[in-house]
C-alpha cells in the first residue's frame, strides 16, 4: 500500500471529490495560485480552473458566507481557513447560518458544504496563532465536528465530509501535514460519528482526536514496556460522538483517561467524562483523567510553550494515577 | 465599471423622502398602452396595499399575544419591496433582514403561510420554527428572513457567486436596513461582488433609523450610496417613497446585473412610520412627532393612489373595492392561523441535522 502524507491524502480527496462532482468548488485565502498556504491544494487551480479554486481576500466572514450562499442554491462549497484562529472571524457565518438554517427553515434549505483548515498549536506561534476549536464547534447542534489524526482517516473522511448534506467543520493537525501513513490506492470513504480503537489494551483506555492520538500513541508505547497495556481510543469526530465506542472500551478496562489539545474549561473531555459517568459508573475503578493545554494562553518560550501543552509525560503520569501506581 | 450618470440619477439623488410637497413623481416606467399601464399600477398599489393592510392587522394580533418575539413592521416602505420584486423573474433570488413580510408579500408568499408563521402555528412557511424575522420559501426563491445586522450580505454575494458558476442570468436582491452599511460584512460582501462581478442587487433601505440612532450619529458618511464608490460599483440614491422612482432604478441595475454580471449599490431613502419593532414606540425618544408628521405626507400608498386618480386609472370605488378585497384575504389569514394547530412537539428535534449524502 502506498504511504503518503497527511497533506497528500488531503489533497487526494479535494481531486476526486471535486471530479467526481462538479458543484464541489473550493474558496480560501491563497488556495489558488499560492497552491495552500499549507500547500493541501497543490495542484487543483491547474486542474480544475479559477472558478472552482478560488483565491478570496482576507475575509474570513465574507467568503465563509459566500459558501454558505452558494450552497443554499446547491452547490456543495469547501471553505478553507488558512487556519481556524482566523475562522472566529467566520464564526456568525458557521454557527447562525450554516448550522441554523435547516432548522431555522423546517428543512427548506440545507447546508452541503465542508468549513476546513489547520487547528491546534504549531510550535512557537504563540497566544493568537495556537489554539484548538474543537470543543467551540462540537457545542453547535446543527454542525458535524470531524478531527482527522491519520493520513488514511483524513483522506476517508474528507471524502465523506465533502458528501455529507450537512455543515461539517473538518479540523486538520497542522502539526500532522507531514506525517506520514498508509493510504490504499482504491476508493473508500469513512463514515462520519465512528471512533476507532487504534491500539487494543485491557488495563486503561486513552480516549482523544486529532493530533494527540499520537501523544496516546506514544504514552502507550511506554507504558507497554512496563507491562502496562493501554486500549488508544480515537474519537475522529467529536460530534456527533461515538458514545457506543466510548462505553464499549471503558467497560472494558475500567478506567480511562481523556486526552486531548484544547483547554480544560467545557472542553472535549468533558464531555467524554459526562457520557463515561452516565454509561459507565458501575464499571469505574478510578475517577476518569483529563491531559490539557493548562489554563493559560499559548506562550512563546520554548520552555513555557513545552509547559503549556499536553504531551507524553502529561499523559503517562494521568495513566499511572488511573491505575494507582504512583 | 463607472458609475450610471444620467440626468434621472442626479434627479433621483437630489430627491429625499421627506420632500414636503407631496406631488406624485413624474417617472414613468409603465407599459406602453393606457390598459397596460392602468393594470401595472393596480398590480402595484395591490401588492402595497396588501403589505399595508397585513402589517396592521399584524400589530393589532401582537397586540393580544397571538404574535410573540421581535416583531418589525414594515409600513412606510412598501414601495421599496414592490418597485424591485415587481421587475423579478421566478427564477430570480430575494434575501432580506428580520424585517421581512413586506418582502415576503411581494414575492408571493401567502398572507396565511406568513401570518400562520407568526403565530407559530404548523402551517407557517416553515412550520412555526422561525417566526417573524425567518420567513423562507424555496419554491419562490425567497432566502429569509435573517436576524443578525449584515450576515446575509455576504450570503447574497454566494448566491451571485453561484448563478455565475452555473452561467445563469439570474440576479438576487438583497435588501437591508442603513445600520448594516457600518458592519464588516457589508464591505466584505460588497468588495468580493465587484471583485469577481457577481449579478447583486445590494439595496440599502435607508429609513433613517437603526433602532433609535439615526444614521448621522452611526455613518460617516450620510449620503449611503457614496459607499459603494470604494468598490467601483455603480450607484444611485433614489426616492424611496416613489414606487416608479425605485422601478426606474431598479430596472437599470437588474439590467446590469442580467447582462454584465455587474452588481450595483442603490440607497433607497425611505422612512418606517412605525416603531423600530412592536416594542418601541411610534415616535420614541429619537425621533419628534413632527419629523415623523412631515414624512407621513408622502405616504407611498398616497403618493400612487393620487397619481393614479389623476391618470383616471383609479375611482374611489375602484379603491374601496381593492382595499375590501385585500382587507378579506388579510382577515382569512388570520382566521386560518388561528385555525392552524400548533406544531407537533416531534418537530422539536427534527431538521437539525439531513440523513443524507451526494452518494
Ligand atoms: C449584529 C447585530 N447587532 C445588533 C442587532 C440588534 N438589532 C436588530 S435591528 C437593529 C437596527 C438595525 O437597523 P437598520 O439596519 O437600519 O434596519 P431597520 O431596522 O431600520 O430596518 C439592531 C441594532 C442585530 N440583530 N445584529
Ligand atoms: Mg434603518
Amino acid at each position: 500500500m502506498p504511504v503518503i502524507t497527511y497533506r497528500e491524502a488531503l489533497n487526494q480527496a479535494l481531486r476526486e471529490e471535486m471530479a467526481r462532482d462538479d458543484r464541489v468548488f473550493l474558496m480560501g485565502e491563497e488556495v489558488a495560485v499560492y497552491q495552500g498556504a499549507y500547500k493541501v491544494s497543490k495542484g487543483l487551480l491547474q486542474e480544475f480552473g479559477e472558478m472552482r479554486v478560488v483565491d478570496t481576500p482576507i475575509t474570513e466572514l465574507g467568503f465563509a458566507g459566500v459558501g454558505v450562499g452558494a450552497a443554499m442554491v446547491g452547490l456543495r462549497p469547501i471553505i478553507e481557513f488558512m487556519t481556524w484562529n482566523f475562522a472566529l472571524l467566520a464564526l456568525d457565518q458557521v454557527v447562525n447560518a450554516a448550522a441554523k438554517m435547516l432548522y431555522m427553515t423546517s428543512g427548506q434549505f440545507n447546508m452541503p458544504m465542508v468549513f476546513r483548515g489547520p487547528n491546534g498549536a504549531a510550535l512557537q506561534l504563540a497566544a493568537q496563532h495556537s489554539q484548538a476549536w474543537e470543543s467551540w464547534l462540537a457545542h453547535i447542534p446543527g454542525l458535524k465536528v470531524v478531527v482527522p489524526a491519520t493520513p488514511y482517516d483524513a483522506k476517508g473522511l474528507l471524502k465523506a465530509a465533502i458528501r455529507d448534506d450537512n455543515p461539517v467543520c473538518f479540523l486538520e493537525g497542522e502539526m500532522l501535514y507531514n506525517t506520514k501513513g498508509e493510504v490504499p490506492e482504491e476508493e473508500y470513504v469513512i463514515p462520519i460519528g465512528k471512533a476507532e480503537v487504534k491500539r487494543e489494551g485491557d488495563h486503561v483506555t486513552l480516549i482523544s482526536h486529532g493530533k494527540m492520538v499520537l501523544t496516546a500513541l506514544q504514552a502507550a508505547d511506554t507504558l507497554a514496556k512496563e507491562g502496562i497495556r493501554c486500549e488508544v481510543l480515537d474519537l475522529r469526530t467529536v460530534r456527533p460522538m461515538d458514545v457506543e465506542a466510548i462505553t464499549a472500551s471503558v467497560r472494558k478496562t475500567n478506567r480511562a483517561v481523556v486526552v486531548e489539545e484544547g483547554w480544560e474549561v467545557c472542553g472535549v473531555g468533558a464531555q467524554v467524562v459526562d457520557y463515561v459517568q452516565r454509561t459507565c459508573f458501575d464499571y469505574l475503578d478510578a475517577p476518569v483523567l483529563r491531559v490539557h493545554q493548562v489554563d493559560a494562553p499559548m506562550p512563546y518560550a520554548k520552555n513555557l510553550e513545552k509547559a503549556a501543552k499536553p504531551d507524553v509525560p502529561k499523559t503517562i503520569a494521568a495513566v499511572k494515577q488511573v491505575l494507582y501506581l504512583d | 465599471m463607472s458609475t450610471t450618470k444620467s440626468s434621472k440619477r442626479r434627479a433621483a439623488a437630489s430627491a429625499t423622502a421627506a420632500d414636503a410637497d407631496a406631488k406624485a413623481v413624474a417617472s414613468d416606467n409603465a407599459a406602453s398602452s393606457p390598459e397596460e399601464r392602468r393594470a401595472l399600477h393596480r398590480e402595484l398599489l395591490h401588492s402595497m396595499l396588501l403589505q399595508r393592510r397585513f402589517e396592521e392587522r399584524t400589530a393589532e394580533m401582537y397586540a393580544i399575544g397571538r404574535i410573540g418575539g421581535f416583531c418589525h413592521l414594515y409600513i412606510g416602505q412598501e414601495a421599496v419591496s414592490t418597485g424591485f420584486i415587481s421587475l423579478l423573474r421566478p427564477d430570480d433570488y430575494v434575501i432580506t433582514t428580520y424585517r421581512d413580510h413586506g418582502q415576503a408579500l411581494a414575492r408571493g408568499m401567502t398572507p396565511r403561510a406568513i401570518m400562520a408563521e407568526l403565530f407559530g402555528r404548523v402551517d407557517g412557511c416553515v412550520g412555526g420554527k422561525g417566526g417573524s424575522m425567518h420567513l423562507f420559501d424555496k419554491s419562490l426563491g425567497f432566502l429569509g428572513g435573517h436576524g443578525i445586522v449584515g450576515g446575509h450580505i455576504p450570503i447574497a454575494a454566494g448566491v451571485g457567486f453561484a448563478i455565475k458558476y452555473r452561467g445563469g442570468d439570474q440576479v438576487i436582491v438583497c435588501f437591508m436596513g442603513e445600520a448594516a452599511v457600518n458592519n464588516g460584512a457589508f464591505h466584505e460582501a460588497l468588495n468580493m461582488a465587484a471583485l469577481w462581478k457577481l449579478p447583486c442587487l445590494f439595496v440599502i433601505e435607508n429609513n433613517r433609523y437603526g433602532m433609535g440612532t439615526a444614521v448621522e450619529r452611526a455613518s460617516a458618511i450620510n449620503d449611503i450610496y457614496k459607499r459603494g464608490a470604494s468598490y467601483d460599483m455603480p450607484r444611485e440614491m433614489v426616492d424611496g417613497q416613489d414606487v416608479f422612482a425605485v422601478r426606474d432604478a431598479a430596472e437599470r441595475a437588474i439590467a446590469r446585473a442580467r447582462t454584465e454580471s455587474t452588481p450595483t449599490l442603490l440607497e433607497i431613502r425611505t422612512y418606517r412610520f412605525m416603531g423600530h419593532s412592536m416594542s418601541d414606540a411610534v415616535s420614541g425618544t429619537y425621533r419628534t412627532k413632527e419629523e415623523l408628521e412631515q414624512y407621513l405626507k408622502r405616504d407611498p400608498i398616497s403618493l400612487l393612489r393620487a397619481r393614479m386618480e389623476a391618470d383616471g386609472d383609479l375611482t374611489e370605488d375602484d379603491w374601496n373595492a381593492m382595499d375590501d378585497e385585500i382587507k378579506a384575504v388579510v382577515q382569512d389569514s388570520i382566521d386560518f392561523a388561528e385555525n392552524s394547530p400548533e406544531p407537533p412537539l416531534e418537530a422539536l428535534m427534527q431538521d437539525v441535522l439531513v440523513d443524507t449524502t451526494s452518494d
